[in-house]
């Protein structure tokens, strides 16, 4: 039986039953079109994670005081670990390979300019961090790069604080108020918009000593480091845990590079990806039952048909394999509207929610389409395989 | 050449067992003309339908062409069907969805013959059976005699050597039934082994021979 017969012959026997071929098709096409649509918003919001993370770049390593462990007690019961300090990070800022090293520290505040206030997240950090985090100055300049210890007391100003506090009037020069203590406005800072519901914006960038002295404290809450593009950041953070571990005399911090942790939320993210279009998948399964149910009544309704078949000299893999056909016909035609159904319901997604695009990931558009025509398969065996076993003589007796 | 040699077949229906035919032997010639009649539950179906590689025979041996075809495998006893053995209903049997033209061609297409192959020799048939105008219509748009012809032709398209017909006027109008039977009777003059099933006395007596079937046993045979 030459190729395009084979269709032609299986799809005239989809076409003379067009309502129920149709509805069998509309069950596939729920599911893939589930499947699609679901895997789109998976992606989507994929890629709209990573890109938030992305934002400050990817030669990033961040390290934390305290060793993370998965079990035993923790450096902090132990209180004799050694905490993070401005002279670590110069001694950081030494080791090739690194570009820019920042000193974190964080917390919040209020924020007194003339006779408004606000609280806003105040950062102390060092000249380097516009760098490292690709934030980029609106106006004036970021802070400068005054010897980390005595550093000048100069603020850079979010573009939301900034808003709040001096509205149109000129900020810069002006002089505030941060937990008591006087800075001046030497800057400030374009928008960066939210990162996972943390305004960027609302927040303030004064040299780390000063941040240490606000809020008490004696230690960093974090150092950041930028290295080369071209340098493996495993290699890089081997470096660095090698240099602190000197100084320290042990491992007492956490190094997290900015790939690891893609890596790791990518992984997280790609599972989530997968599991909503598991859930897709229980309805294809649905789908596929409506084919079991259509091809067993197919067969019973062309008993007449198998029978004379046989008697023209068919072979009995011959008819298991036009069965087969039909049902795996039906599920791919279903498919195909189902990618039609998902495709366009991603589409109308992005429409209503830009902020968060579905992306049509192909490849899980050709395996939803795969998928189909498989399903369609396993719901034919059952129904073509009674088909192949029918006796010729019983079957031509059926009409 | 037909040869039958000492069949029994037995059918279980429930705890009984139905001897449907009992040491029948028989032989045909190329170009016979046999009518094979007897009463209702006789054995002449299962006879036919071990004849046309339908059935097996539970004892006894089925020569055709100077081949054991009863020892053949069902693949290969496919191939003879296909290519050897025509086979007329009373029912019909056409596939309903396809034209009378797709009727005919279908024993061409499931052999793999290239569509453009196809269309001049079921164009040809389409024309001998007078059915030229037919060629799209599908079997509801046809009357019995035409669907009839529909299955001569499609028995016919793959040129077989023997023709095994199953009452096949027995759902005909009487002029539809004898134009069907001339037409039978000239695909057997023209050399085809014809081997009819039939209730109708006055067809058997047409018939060069007459088998005559009684409780699954050949009762005689007459010539004439």
């Amino acid at each position: 039986m030459q190729i395009q017969d084979f269709f032609r012959y299986t799809f005239n026997g989809i076409r003379a039953q067009r309502l129920r071929s149709f509805l069998t098709t509309l069950g596939i096409a729920v599911g893939i079109g589930a499947v699609v649509l679901l895997t789109s918003l998976g992606e989507g919001l994929h890629r709209f994670v990573l890109a938030e993370f992305t934002q400050f770049g990817t030669n990033l390593i961040a390290i934390n005081p305290g060793k993370v462990t998965t079990h035993g007690v923790s450096g902090a019961l132990l209180s004799n670990v050694r905490p993070l300090t401005i002279e670590d990070t110069a001694i950081l800022k030494q080791l090739p390979q690194i570009l820019d090293v920042v000193s974190v520290v964080q917390g919040n505040g209020a924020i007194k300019a003339g006779g408004r206030q606000r609280r806003a997240t105040i950062y102390g950090v060092d000249a380097s961090a516009a760098r490292v985090w690709k934030f980029a100055v609106a106006a004036g300049r970021f802070l400068p790069d005054d010897p980390p210890r005595s550093a000048r007391s100069f603020v850079v100003l979010g573009s939301k604080v900034r808003q709040e506090l001096f509205g149109s009037n000129q900020a810069l020069g002006m002089r505030i108020r941060i937990g008591g203590e006087l800075f001046r406005v030497i800057g400030s800072m374009e928008s960066k918009g939210q990162m996972l519901g943390f305004d960027l914006d609302d927040a303030v960038y004064i040299p780390a000593a000063k941040a240490m002295a606000l809020f008490n404290r004696e230690s960093l809450m974090e150092i950041d480091l930028l290295h080369t593009a071209g340098s493996s950041s495993s290699v890089v953070a081997e470096k660095v845990r090698k240099a602190l571990q000197a100084r320290h005399g042990k491992e007492d911090f956490t190094i997290t590079t900015q790939e690891k942790m893609l890596e790791i939320l990518g992984g997280v993210l790609n599972t989530l990806t997968i599991a909503v279009g598991a859930l897709g998948g229980i309805s294809l399964l649905v789908g596929g039952v409506g084919i079991l149910t259509i091809m067993s009544i197919t067969v019973n309704e062309r008993t007449g048909e198998i029978g004379l078949l046989r008697a023209m000299g068919v072979e009995q893999s011959q008819i298991l394999t036009l069965f087969l056909g039909e049902a795996v016909l039906l599920a791919a035609i279903g498919g195909l509207a189902g990618l039609g159904l998902g495709v366009g319901g991603s589409w109308l997604f992005s429409l209503a929610v830009p902020a968060l695009p579905a992306h049509i990931s192909w490849t899980y558009v050709a395996s939803a389409e795969l998928l189909a025509a498989f399903v369609g398969l396993l719901a034919g065996v059952l129904p073509a395989r009674r088909a192949a076993r029918l006796h010729p003589v019983e079957a031509l007796r059926a009409e | 050449m037909i040869s039958l040699q000492n069949i029994e077949r037995i059918f279980q229906v429930g705890d009984e067992e139905v001897h449907a035919l009992r040491d029948v032997s028989m032989t045909a010639t190329d170009g016979d003309h046999i009518a094979i009649m007897g009463p209702s539950g006789s054995g002449k179906s299962s006879l036919l339908n071990i004849l046309g590689l339908l059935d097996r025979p539970d004892t006894g041996s089925y020569e055709l062409d100077g081949v054991k075809v009863s020892e053949l495998d069902e693949k290969e006893q496919a191939r003879i069907r296909r290519h050897k053995i025509g086979f007329v209903f009373q029912f019909f049997h056409l596939v309903p969805r396809l034209t009378a033209f797709d009727n005919i061609a279908l024993p061409l297409m499931l052999a793999g013959m290239k569509q453009d192959e196809r269309q001049a020799r079921v164009t040809a048939a389409l024309a001998a059976f007078g059915l030229g105008n037919r060629a799209q219509h599908r079997p509801d748009q046809l009357s019995g005699g035409q669907r009839q012809r529909v299955a001569i032709a499609r028995a016919t398209i793959m040129q077989p050597s023997v023709i095994l017909a199953d009452e096949p006027t027995g759902n005909l109008d009487r002029n539809s039934g004898i134009e069907v039977v001339e037409i039978l009777e000239e695909l057997n003059r023209q050399g085809i082994t014809l081997i009819m099933v039939t209730h109708d006395p006055e067809l058997g007596r047409r018939a060069q021979r007459q088998i005559l079937m009684v409780d699954g046993r050949i009762e005689r045979e007459a010539e004439g």
